[in-house]
Protein backbone atom coordinates (compact mmCIF):
# COMPACT_ATOMS: atom_id res chain seq x y z
CA UNK A 1 0.00 0.00 0.00
CA UNK A 2 1.30 3.47 -0.73
CA UNK A 3 0.99 6.68 1.24
CA UNK A 4 -1.89 8.08 -0.81
CA UNK A 5 -4.00 4.97 -0.38
CA UNK A 6 -3.21 4.75 3.32
CA UNK A 7 -3.99 8.30 4.42
CA UNK A 8 -7.59 9.00 5.40
CA UNK A 9 -9.42 11.51 3.19
CA UNK A 10 -9.09 15.13 4.41
CA UNK A 11 -12.81 15.37 5.28
CA UNK A 12 -12.39 12.41 7.60
CA UNK A 13 -9.05 13.53 9.02
CA UNK A 14 -10.54 16.91 9.97
CA UNK A 15 -13.43 15.32 11.82
CA UNK A 16 -11.24 13.93 14.58
CA UNK A 17 -12.17 16.02 17.55
CA UNK A 18 -10.44 16.65 20.83
CA UNK A 19 -10.93 18.77 23.93
CA UNK A 20 -10.71 22.52 23.39
CA UNK A 21 -10.12 22.14 19.68
CA UNK A 22 -11.66 25.54 19.05
CA UNK A 23 -8.24 26.95 19.95
CA UNK A 24 -5.91 23.97 20.43
CA UNK A 25 -5.76 22.40 16.96
CA UNK A 26 -3.54 19.51 17.97
CA UNK A 27 -1.15 18.14 20.59
CA UNK A 28 2.08 16.48 19.68
CA UNK A 29 4.97 14.82 21.49
CA UNK A 30 8.20 13.84 19.84
CA UNK A 31 11.04 11.72 21.19
CA UNK A 32 14.53 11.55 19.70
CA UNK A 33 16.43 8.29 20.19
CA UNK A 34 19.64 6.80 18.84
CA UNK A 35 21.23 3.39 19.12
CA UNK A 36 24.80 2.49 19.94
CA UNK A 37 27.12 0.99 17.35
CA UNK A 38 25.97 3.21 14.48
CA UNK A 39 26.98 6.77 13.64
CA UNK A 40 24.16 9.33 13.66
CA UNK A 41 22.31 9.43 10.30
CA UNK A 42 23.82 12.76 9.24
CA UNK A 43 27.35 11.40 9.63
CA UNK A 44 26.90 7.72 8.72
CA UNK A 45 27.73 6.51 5.23
CA UNK A 46 24.85 5.21 3.16
CA UNK A 47 25.58 1.51 3.76
CA UNK A 48 25.61 2.09 7.52
CA UNK A 49 22.35 4.02 7.34
CA UNK A 50 20.73 1.23 5.36
CA UNK A 51 21.80 -1.37 7.95
CA UNK A 52 20.54 0.78 10.83
CA UNK A 53 17.28 1.43 9.00
CA UNK A 54 16.60 -2.28 8.64
CA UNK A 55 17.25 -2.95 12.33
CA UNK A 56 15.15 0.00 13.47
CA UNK A 57 12.28 -0.71 11.10
CA UNK A 58 11.88 -4.26 12.38
CA UNK A 59 11.83 -3.11 16.00
CA UNK A 60 9.28 -0.38 15.29
CA UNK A 61 7.02 -2.72 13.30
CA UNK A 62 7.00 -5.20 16.18
CA UNK A 63 5.22 -2.72 18.48
CA UNK A 64 1.57 -3.61 19.22
CA UNK A 65 0.53 -0.04 18.40
CA UNK A 66 1.97 -0.50 14.91
CA UNK A 67 -0.33 -3.34 13.92
CA UNK A 68 -1.54 -2.62 10.39
CA UNK A 69 0.90 0.26 10.08
CA UNK A 70 2.24 1.65 6.84
CA UNK A 71 5.98 1.15 6.42
CA UNK A 72 7.79 2.92 3.63
CA UNK A 73 11.43 3.49 2.77
CA UNK A 74 11.75 7.15 1.86
CA UNK A 75 13.07 6.35 -1.62
CA UNK A 76 9.75 4.63 -2.36
CA UNK A 77 7.72 7.72 -1.46
CA UNK A 78 7.09 10.19 -4.28
CA UNK A 79 7.84 13.88 -3.87
CA UNK A 80 4.10 14.65 -3.86
CA UNK A 81 3.37 12.04 -1.19
CA UNK A 82 6.19 13.40 0.95
CA UNK A 83 4.65 16.84 0.72
CA UNK A 84 1.24 15.40 1.63
CA UNK A 85 2.78 13.89 4.75
CA UNK A 86 4.36 17.23 5.65
CA UNK A 87 1.02 19.02 5.21
CA UNK A 88 -0.57 16.46 7.53
CA UNK A 89 2.22 17.15 10.05
CA UNK A 90 3.21 13.48 10.00
CA UNK A 91 6.81 13.99 8.90
CA UNK A 92 9.18 16.94 9.09
CA UNK A 93 10.31 18.91 6.06
CA UNK A 94 13.82 17.62 6.79
CA UNK A 95 12.62 14.05 6.58
CA UNK A 96 10.81 14.75 3.33
CA UNK A 97 14.19 15.60 1.84
CA UNK A 98 15.60 12.15 2.65
CA UNK A 99 15.79 9.09 0.45
CA UNK A 100 17.47 5.68 0.62
CA UNK A 101 18.44 4.60 4.12
CA UNK A 102 15.58 6.52 5.74
CA UNK A 103 12.03 5.44 6.27
CA UNK A 104 8.78 5.94 8.06
CA UNK A 105 6.31 3.82 9.98
CA UNK A 106 2.83 5.28 10.41
CA UNK A 107 0.12 3.62 12.49
CA UNK A 108 -3.39 2.90 11.19
CA UNK A 109 -4.95 5.74 13.20
CA UNK A 110 -2.37 8.25 11.89
CA UNK A 111 -1.63 9.17 15.48
CA UNK A 112 1.82 7.59 15.85
CA UNK A 113 4.54 8.17 13.31
CA UNK A 114 8.16 7.08 13.49
CA UNK A 115 10.73 8.70 11.23
CA UNK A 116 13.74 6.43 10.83
CA UNK A 117 17.09 8.08 10.15
CA UNK A 118 15.93 11.64 10.17
CA UNK A 119 18.45 13.71 12.15
CA UNK A 120 18.46 10.95 14.77
CA UNK A 121 18.04 7.22 14.28
CA UNK A 122 14.52 7.47 15.60
CA UNK A 123 12.21 10.44 15.72
CA UNK A 124 8.90 9.16 16.98
CA UNK A 125 5.86 11.26 17.49
CA UNK A 126 2.37 10.93 18.85
CA UNK A 127 -0.33 13.26 17.56
CA UNK A 128 -3.75 13.92 19.04
CA UNK A 129 -6.50 16.32 18.01
CA UNK A 130 -7.23 19.12 20.48
CA UNK A 131 -5.61 19.48 23.87
CA UNK A 132 -4.44 15.94 24.73
CA UNK A 133 -0.78 16.23 25.61
CA UNK A 134 -1.00 13.69 28.39
CA UNK A 135 -2.70 11.09 26.19
CA UNK A 136 -0.06 11.66 23.51
CA UNK A 137 2.70 11.16 26.08
CA UNK A 138 1.22 7.92 27.38
CA UNK A 139 1.03 6.48 23.85
CA UNK A 140 4.55 7.53 22.97
CA UNK A 141 6.05 6.43 26.29
CA UNK A 142 4.57 2.97 25.70
CA UNK A 143 6.09 2.75 22.22
CA UNK A 144 9.45 3.96 23.54
CA UNK A 145 9.45 1.37 26.33
CA UNK A 146 8.67 -1.35 23.78
CA UNK A 147 11.61 -0.24 21.62
CA UNK A 148 13.91 0.07 24.63
CA UNK A 149 13.54 -3.67 25.23
CA UNK A 150 14.65 -4.40 21.64
CA UNK A 151 17.22 -1.76 20.77
CA UNK A 152 20.47 -0.71 22.46
CA UNK A 153 19.58 2.93 23.09
CA UNK A 154 22.48 5.38 23.27
CA UNK A 155 22.19 6.67 26.82
CA UNK A 156 24.48 8.21 29.38
CA UNK A 157 23.46 8.37 33.05
CA UNK A 158 24.66 11.94 33.15
CA UNK A 159 23.46 13.32 29.81
CA UNK A 160 20.47 11.05 29.22
CA UNK A 161 19.48 10.00 25.70
CA UNK A 162 22.25 11.04 23.32
CA UNK A 163 21.13 12.89 20.20
CA UNK A 164 22.83 14.18 17.05
CA UNK A 165 22.19 17.77 18.08
CA UNK A 166 23.13 18.80 21.62
CA UNK A 167 19.90 20.81 21.82
CA UNK A 168 17.91 17.57 22.14
CA UNK A 169 20.12 15.63 24.55
CA UNK A 170 18.63 14.44 27.84
CA UNK A 171 14.99 13.50 27.52
CA UNK A 172 15.02 14.00 23.73
CA UNK A 173 11.47 15.21 24.12
CA UNK A 174 9.62 17.96 22.35
CA UNK A 175 6.16 18.66 23.66
CA UNK A 176 4.15 20.97 21.45
CA UNK A 177 0.66 22.27 20.93
CA UNK A 178 -0.64 23.91 17.79
CA UNK A 179 -2.80 26.91 18.60
CA UNK A 180 -5.16 29.04 16.54
CA UNK A 181 -4.79 32.56 17.94
CA UNK A 182 -6.54 35.04 15.62
CA UNK A 183 -7.96 37.00 18.57
CA UNK A 184 -4.54 37.76 20.00
CA UNK A 185 -3.24 38.68 16.54
CA UNK A 186 -6.14 41.04 15.78
CA UNK A 187 -5.92 42.62 19.23
CA UNK A 188 -2.19 43.13 18.58
CA UNK A 189 -1.36 41.25 21.73
CA UNK A 190 0.46 38.39 20.07
CA UNK A 191 3.98 39.83 20.28
CA UNK A 192 4.01 40.48 24.02
CA UNK A 193 2.43 37.06 24.53
CA UNK A 194 5.14 35.37 22.43
CA UNK A 195 7.81 37.23 24.35
CA UNK A 196 6.35 36.13 27.66
CA UNK A 197 6.28 32.51 26.48
CA UNK A 198 9.88 32.80 25.24
CA UNK A 199 10.94 34.06 28.65
CA UNK A 200 9.77 30.77 30.12
CA UNK A 201 12.29 28.99 27.91
CA UNK A 202 9.63 27.86 25.45
CA UNK A 203 9.66 28.34 21.70
CA UNK A 204 6.85 29.76 19.57
CA UNK A 205 7.00 28.73 15.94
CA UNK A 206 4.93 28.82 12.78
CA UNK A 207 2.74 26.16 11.26
CA UNK A 208 5.41 23.80 10.01
CA UNK A 209 7.86 24.09 12.88
CA UNK A 210 11.31 25.56 12.97
CA UNK A 211 11.85 28.61 10.82
CA UNK A 212 8.36 28.79 9.36
CA UNK A 213 5.85 31.61 9.23
CA UNK A 214 2.80 31.76 11.47
CA UNK A 215 0.41 31.41 8.55
CA UNK A 216 -3.28 31.42 9.30
CA UNK A 217 -2.64 32.74 12.82
CA UNK A 218 -1.47 29.27 13.78
CA UNK A 219 1.33 29.01 16.31
CA UNK A 220 3.23 26.09 17.77
CA UNK A 221 4.34 26.30 21.38
CA UNK A 222 7.02 23.86 22.48
CA UNK A 223 9.80 23.28 24.96
CA UNK A 224 13.36 24.05 23.92
CA UNK A 225 15.32 22.60 26.80
CA UNK A 226 15.64 18.85 27.19
CA UNK A 227 18.37 18.42 29.78
CA UNK A 228 17.79 18.86 33.49
CA UNK A 229 14.00 18.58 33.49
CA UNK A 230 12.01 15.34 33.50
CA UNK A 231 9.30 14.54 30.97
CA UNK A 232 6.43 15.11 33.43
CA UNK A 233 7.91 18.46 34.43
CA UNK A 234 8.16 19.60 30.81
CA UNK A 235 4.67 18.30 30.11
CA UNK A 236 3.23 20.15 33.11
CA UNK A 237 4.92 23.38 32.08
CA UNK A 238 3.63 23.33 28.51
CA UNK A 239 0.16 22.28 29.71
CA UNK A 240 0.05 25.27 32.02
CA UNK A 241 1.24 27.69 29.36
CA UNK A 242 -1.23 26.33 26.79
CA UNK A 243 -4.09 26.69 29.26
CA UNK A 244 -3.02 30.26 29.84
CA UNK A 245 -2.83 30.97 26.10
CA UNK A 246 -6.30 29.50 25.54
CA UNK A 247 -7.57 31.79 28.28
CA UNK A 248 -5.77 34.80 26.74
CA UNK A 249 -7.20 34.02 23.32
CA UNK A 250 -10.74 33.69 24.67
CA UNK A 251 -10.37 36.99 26.51
CA UNK A 252 -8.95 38.72 23.46
CA UNK A 253 -11.92 37.55 21.38
CA UNK A 254 -14.45 38.59 24.03
CA UNK A 255 -12.79 41.95 24.45
CA UNK A 256 -12.71 42.61 20.69
CA UNK A 257 -16.37 41.68 20.44
CA UNK A 258 -17.19 43.98 23.30
CA UNK A 259 -15.05 46.96 22.40
CA UNK A 260 -14.41 46.84 18.68
CA UNK A 261 -17.02 44.54 17.15
CA UNK A 262 -16.94 46.31 13.80
CA UNK A 263 -13.25 45.70 13.37
CA UNK A 264 -13.89 42.05 14.03
CA UNK A 265 -16.92 41.81 11.71
CA UNK A 266 -15.04 43.74 9.05
CA UNK A 267 -12.18 41.25 9.08
CA UNK A 268 -14.40 38.21 9.05
CA UNK A 269 -16.82 39.66 6.51
CA UNK A 270 -14.08 40.65 4.08
CA UNK A 271 -12.36 37.31 4.52
CA UNK A 272 -15.58 35.49 3.70
CA UNK A 273 -16.20 37.75 0.72
CA UNK A 274 -12.80 37.01 -0.76
CA UNK A 275 -12.41 33.38 0.10
CA UNK A 276 -15.89 32.43 -1.11
CA UNK A 277 -15.77 34.47 -4.31
CA UNK A 278 -12.18 34.66 -5.54
CA UNK A 279 -11.19 33.14 -8.89
CA UNK A 280 -7.51 32.96 -8.08
CA UNK A 281 -5.99 32.79 -4.64
CA UNK A 282 -2.51 31.97 -3.33
CA UNK A 283 -1.91 29.47 -0.55
CA UNK A 284 -0.83 32.01 2.06
CA UNK A 285 -3.74 34.34 1.43
CA UNK A 286 -6.18 31.44 1.57
CA UNK A 287 -4.78 30.31 4.92
CA UNK A 288 -4.99 33.75 6.46
CA UNK A 289 -8.55 34.25 5.24
CA UNK A 290 -9.67 30.78 6.29
CA UNK A 291 -8.29 31.52 9.74
CA UNK A 292 -10.64 34.50 9.94
CA UNK A 293 -13.50 32.37 8.68
CA UNK A 294 -12.75 29.91 11.46
CA UNK A 295 -12.83 32.78 13.95
CA UNK A 296 -16.18 33.88 12.48
CA UNK A 297 -17.48 30.36 12.96
CA UNK A 298 -16.33 30.33 16.58
CA UNK A 299 -18.12 33.62 17.20
CA UNK A 300 -21.34 32.21 15.77
CA UNK A 301 -21.34 34.27 12.58
CA UNK A 302 -21.83 31.24 10.31
CA UNK A 303 -24.54 29.11 11.95
CA UNK A 304 -24.71 26.66 9.03
CA UNK A 305 -20.96 26.19 8.63
CA UNK A 306 -19.17 23.39 10.42
CA UNK A 307 -15.71 24.05 11.79
CA UNK A 308 -14.55 20.77 10.27
CA UNK A 309 -15.29 22.19 6.82
CA UNK A 310 -12.99 25.15 7.46
CA UNK A 311 -10.32 22.83 8.81
CA UNK A 312 -10.72 20.62 5.78
CA UNK A 313 -10.25 23.61 3.50
CA UNK A 314 -7.18 24.67 5.45
CA UNK A 315 -5.76 21.28 4.53
CA UNK A 316 -7.08 20.75 1.00
CA UNK A 317 -5.92 24.16 -0.20
CA UNK A 318 -2.29 23.34 0.67
CA UNK A 319 -0.20 22.80 -2.47
CA UNK A 320 0.26 19.02 -2.30
CA UNK A 321 -3.33 18.29 -1.27
CA UNK A 322 -4.53 20.49 -4.12
CA UNK A 323 -2.24 18.78 -6.57
CA UNK A 324 -3.22 15.37 -5.28
CA UNK A 325 -6.02 13.81 -7.30
CA UNK A 326 -5.26 16.09 -10.16
CA UNK A 327 -3.63 14.52 -13.18
CA UNK A 328 -0.58 16.35 -14.44
CA UNK A 329 1.63 18.71 -12.54
CA UNK A 330 0.06 22.07 -11.77
CA UNK A 331 2.11 25.25 -11.85
CA UNK A 332 1.68 27.76 -9.03
CA UNK A 333 -0.72 30.00 -10.99
CA UNK A 334 -2.78 27.00 -12.04
CA UNK A 335 -2.95 25.94 -8.40
CA UNK A 336 -4.21 29.40 -7.47
CA UNK A 337 -7.09 28.99 -9.93
CA UNK A 338 -7.89 25.49 -8.70
CA UNK A 339 -7.67 26.57 -5.06
CA UNK A 340 -10.19 29.35 -5.65
CA UNK A 341 -12.47 26.86 -7.38
CA UNK A 342 -12.30 24.43 -4.45
CA UNK A 343 -13.07 27.24 -2.01
CA UNK A 344 -15.93 28.67 -4.07
CA UNK A 345 -17.65 25.34 -4.49
CA UNK A 346 -17.20 24.24 -0.87
CA UNK A 347 -18.45 27.58 0.49
CA UNK A 348 -21.15 28.04 -2.12
CA UNK A 349 -24.07 27.39 0.21
CA UNK A 350 -22.70 29.21 3.24
CA UNK A 351 -24.82 32.23 4.09
CA UNK A 352 -23.25 35.65 4.55
CA UNK A 353 -21.94 36.31 8.07
CA UNK A 354 -24.59 36.94 10.69
CA UNK A 355 -23.74 39.62 13.25
CA UNK A 356 -27.02 40.92 14.59
CA UNK A 357 -27.32 38.39 17.41
CA UNK A 358 -23.80 39.27 18.54
CA UNK A 359 -24.63 42.90 19.19
CA UNK A 360 -27.72 42.90 21.40
CA UNK A 361 -26.76 46.06 23.20
CA UNK A 362 -27.24 49.49 21.75
CA UNK A 363 -24.31 51.80 22.20
CA UNK A 364 -20.90 51.48 20.69
CA UNK A 365 -21.92 49.05 18.00
CA UNK A 366 -24.70 51.15 16.58
CA UNK A 367 -23.06 54.49 17.00
CA UNK A 368 -20.45 55.40 14.46
CA UNK A 369 -16.90 54.80 15.55
CA UNK A 370 -14.75 56.91 13.29
CA UNK A 371 -11.75 56.60 15.56
CA UNK A 372 -11.58 52.86 15.21
CA UNK A 373 -8.53 51.79 13.35
CA UNK A 374 -7.97 48.68 11.37
CA UNK A 375 -5.33 46.78 13.31
CA UNK A 376 -3.84 45.13 10.28
CA UNK B 1 42.19 44.26 26.85
CA UNK B 2 43.92 41.17 25.51
CA UNK B 3 42.43 38.57 23.21
CA UNK B 4 40.78 35.79 25.19
CA UNK B 5 42.10 33.12 22.83
CA UNK B 6 45.80 33.89 22.26
CA UNK B 7 46.26 36.24 25.25
CA UNK B 8 48.86 38.14 23.20
CA UNK B 9 47.30 40.69 20.91
CA UNK B 10 44.86 43.42 21.89
CA UNK B 11 41.21 42.43 21.46
CA UNK B 12 39.48 44.16 18.58
CA UNK B 13 36.38 42.03 18.14
CA UNK B 14 33.91 41.92 21.02
CA UNK B 15 31.10 39.42 20.95
CA UNK B 16 28.09 39.23 23.18
CA UNK B 17 25.41 36.65 22.87
CA UNK B 18 22.53 36.00 25.22
CA UNK B 19 21.70 32.36 25.66
CA UNK B 20 18.83 31.79 28.06
CA UNK B 21 19.21 34.92 30.18
CA UNK B 22 22.96 34.40 30.53
CA UNK B 23 25.29 36.78 28.83
CA UNK B 24 28.36 35.29 27.20
CA UNK B 25 31.18 37.63 26.21
CA UNK B 26 34.23 36.90 24.16
CA UNK B 27 36.97 39.36 23.17
CA UNK B 28 39.21 38.44 20.28
CA UNK B 29 42.11 39.94 18.37
CA UNK B 30 41.77 40.32 14.62
CA UNK B 31 43.81 37.25 13.85
CA UNK B 32 41.95 34.92 16.18
CA UNK B 33 38.58 36.24 15.06
CA UNK B 34 39.50 35.36 11.49
CA UNK B 35 40.74 31.98 12.54
CA UNK B 36 37.54 31.23 14.42
CA UNK B 37 35.48 32.32 11.46
CA UNK B 38 33.83 35.16 13.36
CA UNK B 39 33.99 37.35 10.26
CA UNK B 40 31.69 34.96 8.45
CA UNK B 41 28.34 36.09 9.81
CA UNK B 42 26.41 33.20 8.31
CA UNK B 43 28.32 30.33 9.82
CA UNK B 44 29.05 31.70 13.22
CA UNK B 45 27.55 31.13 16.60
CA UNK B 46 29.09 31.87 19.93
CA UNK B 47 28.31 28.32 20.99
CA UNK B 48 30.69 27.05 18.33
CA UNK B 49 33.31 29.43 19.53
CA UNK B 50 32.84 28.38 23.13
CA UNK B 51 33.33 24.82 22.02
CA UNK B 52 36.54 25.97 20.42
CA UNK B 53 37.67 27.54 23.68
CA UNK B 54 37.20 25.13 26.60
CA UNK B 55 38.56 21.68 26.07
CA UNK B 56 39.18 22.30 22.54
CA UNK B 57 41.97 24.67 23.32
CA UNK B 58 43.67 21.65 24.77
CA UNK B 59 42.63 19.64 21.76
CA UNK B 60 43.82 22.37 19.42
CA UNK B 61 47.40 22.25 20.63
CA UNK B 62 48.58 19.21 18.68
CA UNK B 63 46.84 20.62 15.62
CA UNK B 64 48.91 23.75 15.89
CA UNK B 65 52.03 21.62 15.81
CA UNK B 66 50.92 20.19 12.51
CA UNK B 67 49.39 16.98 13.81
CA UNK B 68 45.96 15.86 12.62
CA UNK B 69 42.88 17.40 14.20
CA UNK B 70 41.57 15.28 17.08
CA UNK B 71 38.72 13.06 16.01
CA UNK B 72 36.24 10.71 17.64
CA UNK B 73 37.82 7.23 17.80
CA UNK B 74 34.45 5.60 17.12
CA UNK B 75 33.30 7.51 14.05
CA UNK B 76 36.13 9.80 12.93
CA UNK B 77 34.09 12.94 13.48
CA UNK B 78 36.24 16.01 14.14
CA UNK B 79 35.59 19.27 15.86
CA UNK B 80 35.56 21.22 12.63
CA UNK B 81 32.71 19.00 11.46
CA UNK B 82 30.66 20.13 14.42
CA UNK B 83 31.34 23.71 13.48
CA UNK B 84 30.03 23.03 10.01
CA UNK B 85 26.89 21.10 10.90
CA UNK B 86 26.08 21.77 14.55
CA UNK B 87 25.49 18.02 14.86
CA UNK B 88 27.71 15.33 16.36
CA UNK B 89 28.87 12.16 14.61
CA UNK B 90 27.84 9.41 17.02
CA UNK B 91 26.94 8.73 20.64
CA UNK B 92 30.64 8.30 21.49
CA UNK B 93 31.31 11.90 20.41
CA UNK B 94 29.68 13.04 23.65
CA UNK B 95 32.63 11.48 25.48
CA UNK B 96 35.27 12.49 22.95
CA UNK B 97 34.26 16.14 23.06
CA UNK B 98 32.88 16.08 26.61
CA UNK B 99 34.83 19.03 27.91
CA UNK B 100 33.98 21.34 25.06
CA UNK B 101 30.35 20.31 25.08
CA UNK B 102 29.94 21.11 28.74
CA UNK B 103 29.87 24.85 28.13
CA UNK B 104 27.47 24.50 25.21
CA UNK B 105 25.03 22.34 27.13
CA UNK B 106 25.13 24.68 30.09
CA UNK B 107 24.06 27.58 27.91
CA UNK B 108 21.37 25.60 26.14
CA UNK B 109 19.57 23.70 28.84
CA UNK B 110 18.04 24.05 32.24
CA UNK B 111 20.58 21.77 33.88
CA UNK B 112 23.64 19.73 33.02
CA UNK B 113 22.39 16.44 34.41
CA UNK B 114 19.68 14.26 32.95
CA UNK B 115 16.45 14.03 34.89
CA UNK B 116 13.75 11.77 33.60
CA UNK B 117 13.20 8.51 31.82
CA UNK B 118 16.05 6.01 31.46
CA UNK B 119 16.33 2.71 29.60
CA UNK B 120 15.12 -0.25 31.66
CA UNK B 121 18.64 -1.67 32.13
CA UNK B 122 19.86 1.66 33.47
CA UNK B 123 16.84 1.96 35.70
CA UNK B 124 17.44 -1.45 37.27
CA UNK B 125 21.03 -0.54 37.94
CA UNK B 126 20.00 2.81 39.38
CA UNK B 127 17.45 1.11 41.63
CA UNK B 128 19.97 -1.43 42.92
CA UNK B 129 22.55 1.27 43.58
CA UNK B 130 19.99 3.23 45.52
CA UNK B 131 18.85 0.23 47.48
CA UNK B 132 22.46 -0.60 48.38
CA UNK B 133 22.98 2.96 49.55
CA UNK B 134 19.83 2.87 51.67
CA UNK B 135 20.78 -0.45 53.25
CA UNK B 136 24.29 0.79 54.03
CA UNK B 137 22.83 3.87 55.67
CA UNK B 138 20.51 1.79 57.85
CA UNK B 139 23.40 -0.52 58.72
CA UNK B 140 25.59 2.41 59.78
CA UNK B 141 22.78 3.76 61.93
CA UNK B 142 22.15 0.34 63.51
CA UNK B 143 25.84 0.06 64.38
CA UNK B 144 25.93 3.57 65.87
CA UNK B 145 22.81 2.83 67.88
CA UNK B 146 24.34 -0.50 68.95
CA UNK B 147 21.42 -2.49 67.55
CA UNK B 148 23.69 -5.37 66.66
CA UNK B 149 21.02 -7.91 65.81
CA UNK B 150 19.47 -5.49 63.34
CA UNK B 151 22.96 -4.68 62.01
CA UNK B 152 23.74 -8.34 61.40
CA UNK B 153 20.49 -8.78 59.52
CA UNK B 154 21.17 -5.71 57.35
CA UNK B 155 24.73 -6.88 56.70
CA UNK B 156 23.40 -10.20 55.39
CA UNK B 157 20.87 -8.38 53.20
CA UNK B 158 23.62 -6.17 51.78
CA UNK B 159 25.80 -9.20 51.05
CA UNK B 160 22.94 -10.99 49.34
CA UNK B 161 22.14 -7.96 47.17
CA UNK B 162 25.78 -7.38 46.24
CA UNK B 163 26.11 -11.05 45.38
CA UNK B 164 23.04 -10.85 43.19
CA UNK B 165 24.45 -7.83 41.33
CA UNK B 166 27.75 -9.60 40.70
CA UNK B 167 26.12 -12.70 39.27
CA UNK B 168 24.06 -10.62 36.82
Amino acid sequence: MNVTAFLSPPAEACRRHGPQDMIVLSSRIRLARNITGFAFPGWAKKAERVRAHELLRQAVESAPAMKGALTQPMDAVSALEKQLLVERHLISREHAARNAGSGLVLDRAESLCVMINEEDHLRMQALRPGFQLKEAWVALDTLDTHLDARLPYAFSPELGYLTACPTNVGTGIRVSAMLHLPGLVLAELINPVIQAVNKLGLAVRGLYGEGTEALGNIFQVSNQMTLGESEPEILAKITKVVQQLVENERNARAKMLEERPRVLFNHVGRAFGTVANAYSIASKEAMNLLSLLRLGHDLGMFPALERAVVDELLLTTQPAHLQHGHAGKLEADERDLLRAEVLRSRLHDVARPETRHLTPRSGPVHSPQPSEEDPT
Amino acid sequence: MLCSVCHKNPAKVHLTQIIKDKMHKVDLCEECSKQKGVTDPAGFSLADLLLGLGASQELDKPAAKGAAEPACPACGFAQSDFKKTGRLGCAQCYETFAEGLQGILKGMHKGTRHAGKAPAAQRRQRDVTEELKALQKRLDKAVTDEHFEEAARLRDQLRALRGAVETV
